[in-house]
């Protein structure tokens, strides 16, 4: 580009960052130019969102030096990144549930009037805004009553909205679905027009190959490579983020056909009144079910009542022939089910607590509090799924919140793993989880079916539900819509099974 | 074991301060003798004073972890001396009388755990209720007097010793060890820290959390209850008003002392009893060294300061914003390395 003469928007040098433990970053150098988007690619535990962090001044870098527009920057905290026109949605939500969402979006610059909050204004300022990106939801809801995706998308309008020089996205995309990532892209075209300069960390390559200009991957905090995307064939890129080829997954093979097994668990007329409307469901052992639709579509919802969050109001549900009690997920896991939740930060990891103890939660909590696994036996237990799933990390006694977001869900996964279930849930398992270990993911899934265990997948992305699917179950406006078999299954025919409903659109989904 | 040993240097520092300053001010602060088989001596004193609020305190970190709080156990100290005061002036025996306090304390901690974990109401309410009703009960029981007994058994809990050591000494060690066993020895502990760092997630992952949660509340009570039983047979009485009253606040800082979080998650139930011994230490060394009464607060308050800054790290947090403050000028000068 015109660097020769320009000096570029942002700049950093040998950028090294270390945590006990970790070289999280060493020696790393970025450029970023106007109107640009620059795609930041790399392993779960690269240091993608550890740079962010050090160009955010969330963190304080060890060495290096760092260039706005060719003045040097030093930022000692968040602010000073606002300040300095540099806006960031990090990969964990981190606005305040409890507020509603125009307080969220004007957090720490509410328009007042005397001296007081406007909040009239402020609820019309947020409503234009967001109107702007085609959202039109109650601003002054809390944002807590909304999807994740939702709560997403208001995090990146208030940094949009925040930033006058850099937009930096840390896998923003995550938990949108097509239709949200479309919206978002022209968000970032729109702003990267205005000159902006735009860095974007994903795991979805198809997204990088739509938007990017250029490609920088990281590899073990050490740069890799920093190319032009036009020049970095898919397959180049692969194996420069994994440093060597990426097993292909065959897709053909799957040998499709529901209820291999016997029946495992139905469920019959169950639903709840104003959250799911009733369905019907058959599990068969070693079956794997997709379930496919729109965001609030009643996914998640699907999900929660099998796993007994929300207790069903009506309908029942029989286990191996009998009925059975589902009114918590205590009564769910004693069945034998397991459920790994969409939103990991609230609903999935628990902080403080080590990787060890995160991965033997589930398994402890249905032996009971007297039976305690033995101190031995829950390092081979954690020691084994670190392996197995290839999470990295120190060691198993590092609290979980400090791995990368990535490597927490591998963890989260290697939880239910533990206790062995039959019946698992996974809500969007492969989000936030790199090229490598989503392969790694999708081949396990298979393993744990050939084994007989059965599994429900919710998925965002209609190539993956395609690749393991038995079956898939459509949904819509809450309600189980079709299901589409064996053969049938193809991403056109999802598209199709779920626009072949009126269903509305699914930004005027409302408050749970 | 060095691990542990290191996580708990700033409360043994703490404490070991607090004994030398005692020992500067009152030189005979470390001498022990023996009268009538039991020890005497300033040091003896601050186990033995502190034990009601170290018992308290026990109580007080499992309900803490949980990411709750438990303002009544003053007033359930009152309920359970007046119980016993009472039954044994009712004709009843020490025995009956004790496990009758025990009872009521058990009960106390499980209404606590009830509106709680099954009526969702917030920690800080809910144990108000019985903060604020618990003295009217207890006043209730001892009739509006202060009821003084005299059965030796049940005094004996208060003044008596075994093998030169105080009973209340005796019955907070074992309140401590008991404790450690229920919670450390079994998964209760683990379970108590998930729900109190994100019970959702917890919850998901199939913990009971109400059941834990009553559990912390019950055994909070009990805890009481024992302290209860100590502070009325030391003073061969029961008095509605004034047993344990503020107690809860010293129980909740000897809590923060040990370095648990007021935000629930990890407990450390020995670094809570340490919590407690220094700031009976502190009352003690104050009482000794002769300062006015009216200083005796202000220098608790500052010592207790200073304690908590060391432990939270905020001080070299201070100390980064002043100098930050310095430095304010954004851009840095040119090539200028961060260290
Ligand atoms: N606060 C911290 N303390 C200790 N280690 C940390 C901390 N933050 C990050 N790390 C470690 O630094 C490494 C890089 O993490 P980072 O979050 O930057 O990865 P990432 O590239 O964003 O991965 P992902 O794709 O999974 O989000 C990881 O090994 C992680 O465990
Ligand atoms: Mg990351």
């Amino acid at each position: 580009m015109n660097s020769a003469r320009q000096p570029a928007l942002l700049d950093l040098r040998g950028i090294a960052k270390s945590f006990p433990g970790v070289h999280a970053l060493s020696d790393v150098d970025f450029t970023l130019h106007k109107g640009e988007v620059h795609a930041l690619l790399g392993e779960n535990g690269a240091g993608k969102s550890t740079l962010i962090k050090v160009l955010t001044g969330i963190h304080r870098r060890d060495a290096g030096t760092m260039h706005l527009e060719g003045q040097p920057i030093d930022l000692h905290d968040p602010a000073d990144a606002q300040r300095l026109g540099i806006g960031t949605v990090y990969q964990e939500v981190n606005l305040l549930p409890n507020l509603t969402v125009a307080e969220n979006i004007y957090l720490g610059r509410q328009p007042t009037r005397l001296g007081f909050v406007d909040r009239r204004r402020m609820a019309r300022d947020a409503r234009a805004l967001l109107a702007g990106y085609g959202l039109d939801i109650d601003v002054n809801a809390a944002l807590g009553d909304f999807s994740v995706a939702v709560q997403q998308l208001v995090a990146i309008a208030r940094a949009a909205d925040l930033s006058a020089r850099i937009l930096i996205l840390d896998e923003p995309t995550a938990s949108l679905d097509a239709q949200e990532v479309a919206t978002m892209f022209a968000m970032v075209r729109q702003l990267k027009a205005q000159g902006l300069g735009i860095v974007f960390v994903t795991h979805f390559l198809d997204q990088v190959y739509e938007i990017a200009n250029r490609i920088t991957v990281l590899r073990n905090g050490r740069l890799v490579g920093s190319h032009a995307t036009a020049d970095l064939p898919r397959l180049d890129l692969v194996r420069l983020m994994l440093g060597k080829e990426l097993a292909e997954i065959e897709s053909a093979d799957h040998a499709h056909g529901p209820g291999r097994g016997g029946l495992c668990a139905s469920f019959r007329d169950f639903g709840k009144r104003r959250y799911l409307a009733p369905f019907d469901l058959d599990i068969h052992e070693g079956e794997v079910i997709g379930i496919a639709g729109l965001l609030g579509s009643g996914r998640t919802e699907t999900a929660k009542l099998i796993f007994g969050i929300e207790r069903a109001d009506r309908g029942e549900v029989l286990v191996d022939g009998a009925s059975a009690r589902l009114a918590a997920p205590r009564d769910a896991i004693a069945l034998g089910f397991g459920f790994c939740p969409e939103d990991r930060k609230t609903e999935g990891i628990v902080g403080e607590l080590s990787v060890r103890e995160n991965i033997i939660l589930a398994l402890q909590a249905r032996r009971g509090w007297i039976k305690p696994i033995p101190a031995a036996e829950q390092k081979r237990i954690a020691e084994e799924f670190v392996r197995r799933l290839d999470i990295r990390t120190t060691d198993i006694e590092k609290p979980i919140e400090l791995l990368s977001g990535g490597n927490q869900q591998k963890a989260l996964l290697a939880r239910w793993l533990a206790t062995n279930p039959r019946i698992l849930i996974l809500d969007e398992p492969t989000r936030g989880i790199d090229v490598g270990a989503h392969a790694e993911i999708i081949r396990l899934i298979r393993e744990l079916c050939g084994r007989g265990m059965s599994l429900l997948v919710i998925s965002s992305e209609l190539d993956e539900i395609t690749v393991y699917s038995d079956r898939v179950v459509v949904l819509a406006d809450r309600r189980h819509v079709g299901e589409l078999r064996a053969a049938e299954i193809s991403p056109r025919s999802i598209m199709a099974a779920i626009a072949g409903t009126d269903a509305p659109v699914a930004q005027q989904e409302r408050p749970a | 074991m060095t691990r542990h040993l290191k996580a708990a240097a700033p409360q043994l520092a703490a404490l070991f301060l607090v004994l030398l300053a005692n020992w500067i001010v009152f030189p005979e602060f470390f001498h022990i003798r023996v009268q009538d088989g039991r020890l005497y001596g300033s040091l003896v004193d601050v186990f033995n004073r502190g034990a009601p609020v170290a018992l308290l305190a026990i109580g007080m970190t499992l309900v803490i972890a949980t990411r709750g709080i438990d303002l009544s156990v003053g007033a359930v100290m009152a309920i359970a001396g007046a119980t016993a005061a009472t039954l044994v002036n009712d004709g009843h025996g020490a025995m009956t009388a004790i496990a009758a306090a025990l009872a009521v304390g058990l009960l106390c901690g499980l209404w606590n755990g009830i509106l709680v974990a099954l009526l969702d109401i917030q920690p800080i309410i809910a144990t108000l209720i019985l903060m604020v009703a618990g003295r009217g009960i207890a006043q209730l029981i001892t009739e509006g007097q202060i009821v003084t007994f005299v059965d030796p058994a049940l005094i004996f809990m208060g003044s008596g010793a075994i093998a030169g050591i105080p009973m209340p000494v005796i019955l907070a060690f074992l309140a401590l060890c008991v404790t450690l066993f229920l919670y450390r020895r079994t998964a209760l502990g683990l379970l108590t820290e998930a729900i109190g760092i994100n019970r959702r997630a917890s919850a998901y992952a199939g913990v009971n959390a109400r059941a834990v949660l009553l559990v912390a509340y019950a055994w909070c009570g009990l805890t009481a209850s024992l302290a209860g039983i100590i502070a009325a047979a030391d003073i061969k009485g029961a008095d509605a008003n004034n047993a344990g009253l503020w107690l809860e606040l010293d129980a909740i800082l000897a809590v923060v002392i040990g370095g648990t979080s007021l935000f629930g998650g990890r407990f450390r139930l020995v670094l809570s009893f340490v919590g407690a011994l220094i700031i009976q230490a502190m009352n003690t060394g104050i009482l000794l060294s002769g300062f006015k009464p009216e200083f005796n607060l202000i220098v608790k308050a500052f010592v207790i300061l200073v304690l908590l800054l060391m432990q939270s790290g905020a001080s070299g947090a201070l100390l980064d914003r002043l100098a930050l403050i310095r430095s304010r000028p954004r851009l840095a000068p040119e090539g200028k390395e961060v260290s």
